[in-house]
C-alpha cells in the first residue's frame, strides 16, 4: 500500500524527520505513537503535501506511484486521506457541496461520471450514521461552530464518503471524551476491509483500545526507533518514554 | 440633436464645458449648475472624499454628447420586468415598455411638457458636487416614474443603460417617488455596447413615502474601458423600507455615491453590495445613511474580491444625529485580495450625536486561509475550486440579499462568464 524509504523532511532549515521507513500493506492498521515533538504530526503533513516541508531524502510509493511527486489534490485522488488533527473552520461553504465537489473531481480523475444527487444524498445519509453526525451538521458550513467532538467526525464522516484506500488518522482522539471517541473509533473500524489500510498517529494508547493495530511503531527523534505488536502500546502507556528517550538520545 | 460638440483638450483643465445638446432639466437650474462648474475644477486626492480615486482619466477624456445608435440585441435579466432602455443617455422607446400598471406613472424626461418637467430635477443645494453640477447642466434624459399611493406594482421596472461608441458622455436624471404604501421594484442595469472612453453619470433622485417600500438592484457590468459615476438621493419617510443591492462586476472606473436621508422614524434602510474586480478596475464605493429621527434600522453589508491589478474603495459613513435616539446601525465591509497587486482602501465612518443607539461597524481585509485551502485540496478539490469555493461563500453572502431570482441567476451568469466561477 505504502512504502516509506529513508524520509528525511525539514522546515525552516530544521530537520524533523530523520530517515524514516514504514511499509504498511493492504489490510493493515498501523499505530505510530511517540513523545511531543517526535515528528508524528510532520509525517501526516508531509504524506498529505503540505508544502511548508522540504524532502531532503528518501522517497515515498503508494500504491505503485511516487507519491512525493503528486500534488496534495492527487495524492487525495489516488486515495490518499488524512485526518487533521485541528479540522479547518470554513465559513459559509458548505459540507455538502464541497464533499460532492470533491467526489465529483475524484472520480473525473478516475474518469468516472460525476454522482447523482440522489447517490450522492443517499451516501450522505448512510455515511453520517455511521458517524451518528447529525445530518444538519453535514449540511452545515464545513466544521463551522462544530464541537471538538463533532469536527473530528466530520473527519470520518468525510473518509467513509470518500473511502480512501490510505487513511491518516492525526491525533484524532486528542480532546474527545469517552463516547465521542468509541464512535469515533467504531467509525473506522466499520470503514476497514482487507484492501484499505490506516495510520492511527496517536499520543496515547486509550485509542488502540477501540482499534487495535496489527502493528505498533515508536516514532521517535525523527526516526521509527522501535516496532511490535499492539502489546508495544500498552508497555508505552505503562512505562512511558523515558526509556525510549534514554535507549535513543543523540 | 444639435451639432455634437468635442470637449477641446485646452479646456479639459476646467468644467467650463459648454457643451451643446438638448438638455432636460429646467434652465434656471442649468444656469446655477454651470456657474457651479466654471467656479470649479474637478476634485483632486487632496479632497477626503477623493483621496484613493482619481479622476484624471476623465478630465483628459474628450467627451461628447452622442445621439442613440444602433445596438446589439441584449437580453433581458427579467423576462417579465418592464423595461425601459436608455441608449447613449436617450430614451429609447422601440425597446421600451409603453403599458404600465394602473397606478403608476412613467415618462421619459425628454417626453414631459415643460412646464411639468421644469418642477423636477432640484437637488438641495448643500449636496450639490461637482459630478451633480454636471447632471444637472447636461442630463439628456431620465425617467420620471410615480407610483400612487397603496398601489403595488407587481412587476419589476427595469432600466437599463447602454452605452455605445468611444467617448461618449451620458448624464441621465431619474426621478423615483412612491407615494405612501405604494411598493416597487426595479433593476437599474449597466452595460456598454461597443467603444470606449465612455463616461456615464447617472443620478437616481428618490423618495420613498410614508409605509412604501423600495428595492432596487443596481448591476454594473461595463466595459473595462468605461466609466461610471452613479449618484443617488434617496429621502426615506416614516415607516418606509429603501434597499438598494449594488452589484459592480465590470467597468474601468466606477464611483457610486450612495445618499440615504431617513427623514421619518420607523425606517429600514438596507445598503448591500458586491464587487468582483480584476484587470485595472477602479471602484469606489461611498456611503452616507443619514438618520435625522428615532427608532430606525440601517443595515450595510459591503463585500469584494479583488483580483490583478484592480483596487477597491469603500467608504461608508453613517450619520445619528442629536435626539435619533433607539437607531440600530450596522455597518460591514470585507474583502479579499486575491493578487499581490490587488488593493483595497476602507474607511467606515460613524458620527452619533445621540447617546441611546447600537451602532457597529467593521472592515476586514485579508487573503483567503491557505489552511482552509489546504483542507479542501487535501479532499480532493484542485487549487482552483478549493479558492474559488472559498471565495463564492466569501461573495455569496451579499447575493444571498438579493430577492430578484432573475437578478441572483444573472449575476452567477455573469460571473461564471467574467471569471469561470460557479455556485452550487
Amino acid at each position: 500500500m505504502i512504502s516509506i524509504k529513508n524520509l528525511h523532511a525539514s522546515i525552516d532549515g530544521k530537520e524533523i524527520l530523520k530517515g524514516l521507513n514504514l511499509e504498511v500493506k493492504a489490510g493493515e492498521v498501523h499505530a505510530i505513537m511517540g513523545p511531543n515533538g517526535a515528528g508524528k504530526s510532520t509525517l501526516a503533513s508531509v504524506l498529505a503535501g503540505r508544502e511548508e516541508y522540504e524532502i531532503t531524502a528518501g522517497e515515498v510509493i503508494f500504491d505503485g506511484v511516487d507519491l512525493l511527486e503528486m500534488s496534495t489534490e492527487d495524492r487525495a485522488r489516488e486515495g490518499l486521506f488524512l485526518a487533521f488533527q485541528y479540522p479547518i473552520e470554513i465559513p459559509g461553504v458548505s459540507n455538502i457541496n464541497f464533499l460532492r465537489t470533491a467526489m465529483n473531481e475524484i472520480r473525473a480523475y478516475k474518469k468516472e461520471d460525476p454522482i447523482s444527487a440522489k447517490e450522492f444524498m443517499a451516501l450522505v445519509k448512510e455515511k453520517s450514521a455511521l458517524v451518528e453526525l447529525d445530518a444538519k451538521l453535514a449540511s452545515r458550513s464545513v466544521n463551522e461552530g462544530f464541537s471538538g467532538g463533532e469536527k473530528k467526525r466530520n473527519e470520518i464522516f468525510q473518509m467513509a464518503m470518500l473511502e480512501p484506500k490510505l487513511a491518516i488518522l492525526d491525533e484524532t482522539d486528542s480532546g474527545l471524551d469517552i463516547d465521542a471517541l468509541r464512535i469515533v473509533a467504531n467509525g473506522v473500524n466499520k470503514l476497514k476491509t482487507p484492501n484499505n489500510a490506516s495510520i492511527v498517529i496517536t499520543h496515547y494508547q486509550r485509542l488502540l483500545d477501540y482499534i487495535v493495530p496489527d502493528f505498533v511503531h515508536v516514532l521517535y527523534n525523527g526516526r521509527i526507533v522501535k516496532s511490535g505488536p499492539k502489546e508495544l502500546a500498552l508497555e508505552l502507556e505503562e512505562k512511558g518514554y523515558d526509556w525510549i528517550k534514554a535507549e535513543f538520545a543523540e | 440633436m444639435k451639432e455634437q460638440a468635442v470637449i477641446e483638450q485646452s479646456f479639459a483643465h476646467s468644467i467650463d464645458w459648454k457643451l451643446d445638446g438638448d438638455f432636460v432639466l429646467n434652465e434656471a437650474l442649468r444656469a446655477n449648475a454651470l456657474t457651479y462648474l466654471s467656479e470649479n475644477a474637478f476634485p483632486t486626492t487632496r479632497t477626503e472624499a477623493w483621496k484613493y480615486t482619481r479622476v484624471t482619466k476623465i478630465k483628459n477624456n474628450s467627451l461628447h454628447i452622442a445621439s442613440a445608435a444602433p445596438i446589439a440585441e441584449l437580453a433581458p435579466i427579467d423576462a417579465a420586468a418592464i423595461s425601459l432602455v436608455f441608449v447613449n443617455g436617450h430614451f429609447d422607446a422601440t425597446r421600451s415598455a409603453s403599458d404600465f400598471p394602473a397606478g403608476m406613472k412613467v415618462i421619459p424626461l425628454s417626453q414631459m411638457d415643460e412646464a411639468e418637467r421644469n418642477v423636477l430635477g432640484e437637488i438641495d443645494a448643500q449636496k450639490t458636487d461637482l459630478f451633480s453640477a454636471i447632471n444637472t447642466a447636461y442630463a439628456t434624459d431620465g425617467v420620471y416614474i410615480h407610483v400612487s399611493a397603496r398601489v403595488q406594482i407587481a412587476p419589476t421596472i427595469a432600466i437599463t443603460h447602454i452605452t455605445t461608441g468611444d467617448h461618449v458622455l451620458v448624464n441621465l436624471r431619474h426621478i423615483i417617488h412612491l407615494e405612501k404604501f405604494a411598493e416597487l421594484n426595479m433593476i437599474q442595469q449597466n452595460t456598454t455596447d461597443s467603444g470606449e472612453n465612455a463616461f456615464s453619470n447617472i443620478i437616481n433622485q428618490v423618495y420613498v413615502g410614508e409605509n412604501a417600500r423600495l428595492t432596487i438592484d443596481k448591476l454594473q457590468n461595463e466595459s473595462e474601458h468605461a466609466f461610471h459615476h452613479a449618484t443617488e438621493f434617496i429621502n426615506q419617510q416614516k415607516d418606509s423600507v429603501f434597499t438598494i443591492n449594488t452589484i459592480t462586476l465590470n467597468g474601468g472606473w466606477v464611483r457610486n455615491n450612495l445618499n440615504c436621508f431617513v427623514n421619518g422614524v420607523n425606517c429600514e434602510t438596507n445598503l448591500n453590495g458586491a464587487y468582483v474586480l480584476t484587470g485595472n478596475q477602479h471602484v469606489d464605493n461611498h456611503t452616507v445613511v443619514d438618520h435625522m429621527v428615532a427608532h430606525c434600522n440601517s443595515n450595510e453589508l459591503y463585500k469584494g474580491v479583488i483580483d490583478g491589478k484592480a483596487t477597491a474603495v469603500f467608504n461608508g459613513k453613517v450619520f445619528v444625529r442629536k435626539d435619533a435616539q433607539k437607531i440600530n446601525a450596522f455597518q460591514s465591509n470585507g474583502n479579499v485580495l486575491m493578487s499581490l497587486d490587488a488593493s483595497v482602501n476602507s474607511k467606515p465612518e460613524l458620527e452619533i450625536y445621540a447617546d441611546d443607539v447600537k451602532c457597529s461597524h467593521g472592515s476586514t481585509t485579508g487573503q483567503l486561509d491557505e489552511e482552509a485551502v489546504f483542507y479542501l485540496r487535501a479532499r480532493g478539490l484542485s487549487e482552483a475550486s478549493a479558492r474559488q469555493l472559498m471565495v463564492g461563500a466569501f461573495i455569496n453572502d451579499v447575493f444571498e440579499k438579493i430577492e430578484n431570482e432573475h437578478v441572483v441567476a444573472w449575476i452567477h451568469d455573469e460571473i461564471s462568464k467574467r471569471f469561470n466561477w460557479s455556485f452550487e
